[in-house]
């Protein structure tokens, strides 16, 4: 073992052991646990063994409870909801408890005690909710068995209590520390039953998140943070045009710089590594480079824009065809046709993307803030031919997911410059590389038909989608429609005796991926705008239209109606001034938004309150669901009104803030939540659920107060003035 | 050799003037709190005090600050959390937590300088980025941390 890199690195653990390291809460008030390291890297180290009672739970001779966090903290809160789920069924006291990361290492080869650890698709709580409750019950139910044991009574006479076990009858008690031990070696007959929602004290209460406090003080630790020992630094060169290669570079044009390493070349990029990652930066600018850069150097979003809208008129595949949709258009009262359009958009963390990654003879470290770590563990074995046993992925707070960090990019790119240099090498990404080397939203082409009777009522919809395949980008397989393309048309709620949905779903040069909500991003601004319009063409209200369609669907009604009296929809709104009304569901949850709006003379939109209903089922953390969808808000709001990533000459147009516009304070409206909970078998998630609604509440809100359609995002592009 | 007054701490660096304080602070010393973002001055993740007034790092050279009084976010709560670290505590305002070092410093120096900021202050003066939504409670923070200095 490389002693310059361990020594540090166990120290580090063994503080946290003793619990030295855990940064203490300055003390603000109660209810706040002394939980959170600012580097929250765990390493389930041997040291800990003794007081493992499972893979996630940790009781140690001080009685102090660790809860070990299997999924990443991106802002979604899920370093205190899940923790939560367990000391729900553990019987501790929660503000006292203490939380790390799991190890990916140990998932990757030992089993996957973790479950899975990939932090995305709103899933983490309703994806490991049962786990994580199991986990809790059985440590619960081995800490009373040994107990008992020890006291020679029966289990069923002891209660587990604010981490103790008790002997009723006598008295006796025994705190989890002393007990942890003999639980471990505790093997039960069956597994307890978890709690049903009715018996939940803790979850669905509003508790304080643990990561809170690091965060306000500068403690907290992200990928970029990272500093070991011996550590330089690289600033990545990609080439403009996706699709290109490196052709050549001239190093002696740098190579004397102050602190300049060495210049690696990476196929599509080039690294140039420097002692401090500012001087590296800047010799990377002054870097002469030549690429060649490929087929798709002359593409621009003109042309992309005018051939997603040909793919509708070419070659689908058909998602969706029920009942006699040639009929219904053929003797329709009226005909409703529109064309939606939404751009590639950017998910730009706001910490940029960047990885350190230490490759030694037989051990490789990395330290990132990722959604995928186990991926990241696999990676790592992959560029450095390292077995995956000896590759460690130190997880961080990360700056922001939304998605970008599912893929490992950045890891890759740093993993083959230590790799060439032999150095622990803290590869980033400025926010130029950021915006201009994305993997984007996916541009689409939505075209949306009704077919209205008489009576104004819908006999038919015909959805189609001109859009990018994210699974191909990625690489991956599969047959059938690409799901996401389809999500939030295909499964529509709206009634009607006649539904077709086509796809045409094909890719250009431009890679694209999951960017937060998914297809549901795109398909909820045609479907929610697209009712509106039909609500208007029947001569309906657009709340009492999407109710009728809605009728058979008691949970969306339910969502509808409290939203509509929250947001006091159908009160009388100043000149200038409109309000708008969508509803969708995704990741298992319903979520309708209002937006009021105003706008100017000469059509300045400003947002000034978004009122949002929420059915996700249930909730672990009411704080981190009000927060969440907040988030969702301002995401998809900030796209709504600025976000457009465009081509030309085959390059990404924008490169930094200047030039990909996001919202600021002055931007952003109020924003209530109101919980309306269905709850029974659902559980929903959270992360996404929030941006579907808001462009096209936005978009219809415009529509109120000016009469102009929105028909294409984002909103700047629109000429709203008098 | 340079030197520069950090958080009232002294260090003399052998680094080129022209180097932005933000990467001085970040890899020469070590105080990871002051976060980059852009590099252009555009998302405020590098706020930093100059004298008591926010100033954004990315675009300061660090020849410029000899002399001069420099206060990071491990200063600003260094002996006690500063009122704006408590408010936004109380209010639970940030999530993933990248831009919030910029902007509880972006908040001290308006709160410093006007102790009764109305909304419309806010809105101009405090344009940090965040890419997780939590203007409104940022907002909120702003507000609280305003009566608690007045306690």
């Amino acid at each position: 073992m490389n002693a310059l890199l361990t020594r540090r690195f166990f120290v580090k653990a063994s503080l946290s052991a003793a619990g030295g390291l855990l940064i203490a809460v300055r003390s603000v008030g109660p209810g706040l646990a002394d939980a959170i390291a600012a580097a929250p890297w765990g390493a389930d180290a041997p040291n800990r063994a003794q007081g493992a009672i499972n893979a996630f739970v940790v009781v140690e001779p001080d009685n102090s409870v660790l809860i070990r966090l299997a999924k990443s903290e991106m802002g979604q809160g899920v370093t205190t909801s899940l923790p939560m789920i367990v000391a729900e069924e553990l019987e501790c006291d929660f503000l006292k408890i203490k939380v790390e990361y799991a190890s990916a290492n140990r998932n990757v080869v030992d089993g996957g005690p973790y479950g899975r650890m990939g932090t995305g698709g709103s899933s983490s709580v309703r994806g490991s909710r049962q786990m994580l409750q199991q986990a809790g019950a059985s440590a619960r139910v081995r800490l009373i068995a040994a107990a008992a044991q020890g006291w020679g009574v029966e289990p069923s006479a002891c209660v587990a209590r604010g981490g103790a076990v008790i002997h009723e009858a006598s008295g006796r008690s025994a705190p989890y520390g002393a007990l942890a031990p003999a639980a471990a070696a505790i093997q039960l007959v069956a597994e307890p039953a978890i709690k049903t929602p009715d018996q939940f004290t803790l979850i669905g209460t509003p508790q304080k998140r643990f990561d809170i406090p690091v965060k306000v003080t500068g403690e907290a630790k992200f990928g970029i943070d990272t500093r070991v020992p011996d550590m330089v630094y690289a600033a990545v060169a990609n080439c403009p045009v996706f699709g290109g290669s490196l052709k050549t570079f001239d190093e002696s044009a740098i190579k004397g710089r102050r602190g300049i390493i060495a210049v690696v070349p990476l196929g599509a990029a080039v690294a140039v590594v420097a002692d401090r990652f500012w001087r590296a930066k800047q010799a990377a600018l002054d870097l002469p480079i030549t690429w060649d850069e490929g087929p798709a150097a002359s593409v621009d979003s003109q042309q992309i824009r005018a051939d997603y809208r040909a793919m509708l008129d070419g070659d689908v595949d058909n998602a969706v065809n029920k009942g006699d949709v040639a009929g219904a258009f053929s003797n329709g009262a009226k005909i409703v046709e529109a064309l939606y359009e939404a751009p590639y958009l950017a998910h730009a963390p706001m910490e940029p993307l960047n990885a350190t990654a230490y490759v030694q003879k037989d051990r490789v470290d990395v330290f990132m803030g990722t959604q995928f770590p186990e991926e990241a563990v696999k990676m790592a074995a992959q560029v450095s031919g390292v077995d995956q046993r000896n590759c460690f992925l130190h997880n961080c707070y990360l700056g922001g997911g939304f998605g970008r960090r599912a893929v490992n990019d950045e890891l890759r790119q740093a993993l083959q410059v230590s790799k060439a240099i032999g150095k622990p090498v803290k590869l980033v990404w400025t926010r130029e590389e950021d915006i201009q080397h994305d993997r984007y939203r996916p541009l689409a082409a939505m075209r949306m038909r009704a077919a209205l009777g008489p009576d104004g009522m819908v006999r038919g919809f015909d959805f189609r989608t001109a859009v990018g395949s994210i699974r191909q980008s990625l690489g991956w397989g599969g047959g059938g429609i690409e799901p996401s393309a389809v999500e939030g048309l295909a499964n529509t709620p709206y009634k009607s005796a006649a539904l077709r949905v086509d796809a045409a779903v094909k890719n250009n040069h431009v890679p694209v991926m999951f960017w937060r909500s998914v297809g549901s991003s795109q398909n909820a601004f045609a479907v929610e705008s697209f009712i509106d319009e039909v609500a208007h063409a029947a001569g309906k209200d657009p709340y009492e239209f999407r109710r009728a369609l809605l009728a058979d669907k008691k949970d969306f009604v339910a969502v509808l109606d409290r939203l509509a009296h929250e947001s006091d929809w159908g009160k009388p709104t100043p000149k200038g001034f409109g309000r708008g009304i969508a509803i969708h569901e995704s990741f298992g949850t319903i979520v309708g938004e209002v937006a009021e709006v105003k706008v100017s003379d000469r059509g300045e939109v400003k947002v000034t309150r978004v009122v949002a209903c929420v059915d996700c089922g249930h909730v672990v953390n009411p704080l981190t669901v009000a927060m969440q969808i907040e988030s969702g808000v301002m995401y998809g709001l900030t796209a709504a009104l600025f976000g457009e990533i465009t081509i030309d000459k085959g390059r990404v147009a924008q490169s930094n803030f200047d030039t990909y516009q996001i919202a600021r304070m002055a931007d952003a409206p109020k924003i209530e939540t109101h919980l309306q909970l269905s709850g029974g078998a659902k559980w929903g998630g959270i992360g996404e659920p929030g941006t579907p609604p808001i462009a096209p509440a936005v978009a219809n809100a415009v529509f109120a107060a000016t009469g102009k359609r929105i028909r294409a995002l984002p909103l700047k592009n629109a000429t709203l003035g008098v | 050799m340079l030197a520069l007054t950090i958080n009232g701490k002294t260090y003399n660096l052998d680094i080129e003037p022209e180097t932005p304080v933000l990467w001085v602070l970040r890899d020469e010393i070590g105080l990871t709190g002051t976060k980059f973002g852009c590099g252009i001055a555009q998302c405020g993740c590098c706020t930093i005090h100059l004298d008591g007034v926010a100033v954004r790092s990315c675009q300061l050279q660090a020849g410029d600050v000899v002399g001069h009084q420099i206060t990071t976010i491990e200063g600003l709560g260094a002996a006690q959390l500063h009122a704006v670290q408590r408010a936004w505590i109380e209010v639970d305002a940030p999530q993933c937590g990248y831009c919030q070092s910029g902007q509880i410093m972006a908040a001290a120096s308006l709160l410093a300088q006007n102790p009764n900021p109305t909304d419309a202050d806010i809105d101009a003066e405090i344009t940090n980025i965040c890419r997780c939504g939590t203007y409104p409670r940022i907002r909120a923070g702003i507000h609280r941390a305003a009566e608690l200095l007045k306690t």
